[in-house]
């Protein structure tokens, strides 16, 4: 049997081998792969941070890390399975040996937040991202003002980590409230766009630091409505989505006109992005 | 509940958010405090729009019932909201059916005796007009990103 070489001097281009230890179905496209080191693990990555993640033979995408299991090197990958790339990773059966590079980007910058109201507001597979976010928010509780997390999905088939939303929402510590777009009579809890969420959640928009994650349009519409609320944008970080290749800020296929997705952020404080949002075609 | 107490639950609300006092007797006037059940239809589809409520507990899904697909909610609505506005606009009948999700603790006001009042102090019919349009636009604009389906990756 062909035995796989072991990597060369580590560098940043230089994927490591993990092993899937396994997964858990979250909805019918989106699974999350609990991946453990074969060589040395990775740097433990910030709450925002991505990997690139190998699906050797196939192609590498970048993934958000959405969790980890503390002390033994296990991450946790949420994935949606979009393409060639995604649908092998979304595939990989325990066992299976990955190639990741990284951590890379920025994070959400929780040390900046402490002491001030933090509203996380998530779009469907936009939770992913923010899950280890949340998790840091809710461990050291007593740092932060008040904490709201605002969830919305295209329907209750299509939230994910259900359960962890189940366990945050038992919490009387944070306001945790999800709505879907579609749903019919059997789903008892919230139905419209995930702004509408805002008003019902209790912050003072003054000072607030607002993480936000979901598809483009929303995170634009998202912002807004904090602005509006008077939230700064300055607090305003959104994570952004582009095609990161090197990850390193040399490609430039991720070059977003004077940022760099991949090194600059992914996650960005929205003043920065905000004139940048609306540019067609960029 | 007296005219008084409505008046003082009204102030509270979003909707009626810096009314002049008068306006607010005026309108707490048409008022009266409602209950629902979990499950009661508060309303359906085709009925006569005579009354609409603002909510103060409990939540409402707004439906609509589609052949062969059943009930499907279209929103959802929650304390500090305004349910209907079909009361302002001929000819006065539900385009929705409205069903309580939870206990309901709601102001009902009358809007036949709103419209009235309305037509008899046209500043008064400005003010809520300019209210009401806002919350229209609001759910308008929320509606416009549930069509887009940003959601939906192409499915």
């Amino acid at each position: 049997m062909a035995t796989v070489a072991e990597p060369a001097a580590a560098g940043p281009m230089v994927p490591r081998r993990y092993r899937v230890r396994g997964s858990t179905v979250e909805t019918a496209d989106t699974t999350t792969i609990a991946l453990e080191p074969l060589d040395d693990p990775l740097p433990e990555p910030a709450p925002g941070q991505f990997h690139m993640l190998w699906a050797y033979g196939v192609g590498e995408v970048p993934i958000s890390v959405s969790g980890d299991r503390g002390s033994d090197g296990v991450l946790l990958h949420t994935i949606r399975s979009v393409g060639a790339v995604t649908a092998a990773l979304c595939g990989a059966a325990p066992g299976a040996v990955i190639g990741l590079r990284g951590p890379f980007g920025s994070s959400w910058g929780l040390d900046d937040a402490a002491g001030r109201d933090v509203v996380v507001l998530a779009g469907g597979i936009g939770l992913a991202p923010l899950r280890t976010a949340v998790a840091r928010l809710l461990a050291e509780r007593d740092r932060y003002g008040r904490v709201a997390v605002l969830v919305g999905a295209r329907s209750p088939a299509d939230l994910v980590f259900t359960r962890d939303l189940e366990r945050w929402r038992g919490r009387f510590d944070a306001d945790v409230e999800i709505t879907v777009d579609h749903a019919d009579a059997g789903w008892h809890g919230d139905v419209g766009v995930v702004t509408r969420l805002l008003p019902r959640a209790t912050f003072d928009p003054a000072g607030t630091v607002a993480l936000v994650c979901g598809p483009e349009v929303m995170m634009r519409f998202a912002s807004e409505a904090l602005v509006d609320m008077g939230v700064e944008r300055r607090r305003i970080r959104v994570a952004m989505e582009r095609n990161m290749k090197c990850a390193i800020g040399h490609c430039g296929h991720c070059q977003l006109q004077h940022l760099f997705v991949c090194k600059d952020g992914s996650v960005l404080a929205y003043e920065r992005v905000a004139p940048l949002l609306g540019v067609r075609e960029l | 509940m007296n005219v008084r107490e409505i008046r003082d639950l009204l102030a509270a609300e979003p909707l009626f958010h810096d009314l002049d006092a008068d306006y607010l007797d005026l309108i707490a006037g048409c008022g009266t405090n409602v209950r629902f059940q979990a499950g009661t239809m508060i309303f359906r589809e085709g009925e006569p729009a005579d009354t609409f409520y603002v909510l103060r507990q409990g939540k409402v899904a707004l439906e609509i019932n589609v052949p062969e697909r059943g009930a499907l909610v279209v929103e959802t609505l929650g304390p500090g909201e305004v349910l209907g506005w079909s009361w302002l606009f001929p000819p006065y009948r539900w385009h929705f059916d409205a069903r309580a999700v939870t206990a309901v603790g709601a102001v009902a006001l009358d809007g036949a005796c709103l419209r009235g009042k309305c037509d008899e102090d046209t500043r008064l019919g400005y003010l809520l007009m300019q209210r009401f349009a806002r919350v229209s636009q609001e759910r308008l604009q929320a509606t416009r990103l549930q069509l887009l389906d940003v959601y939906g990756n192409g499915r």
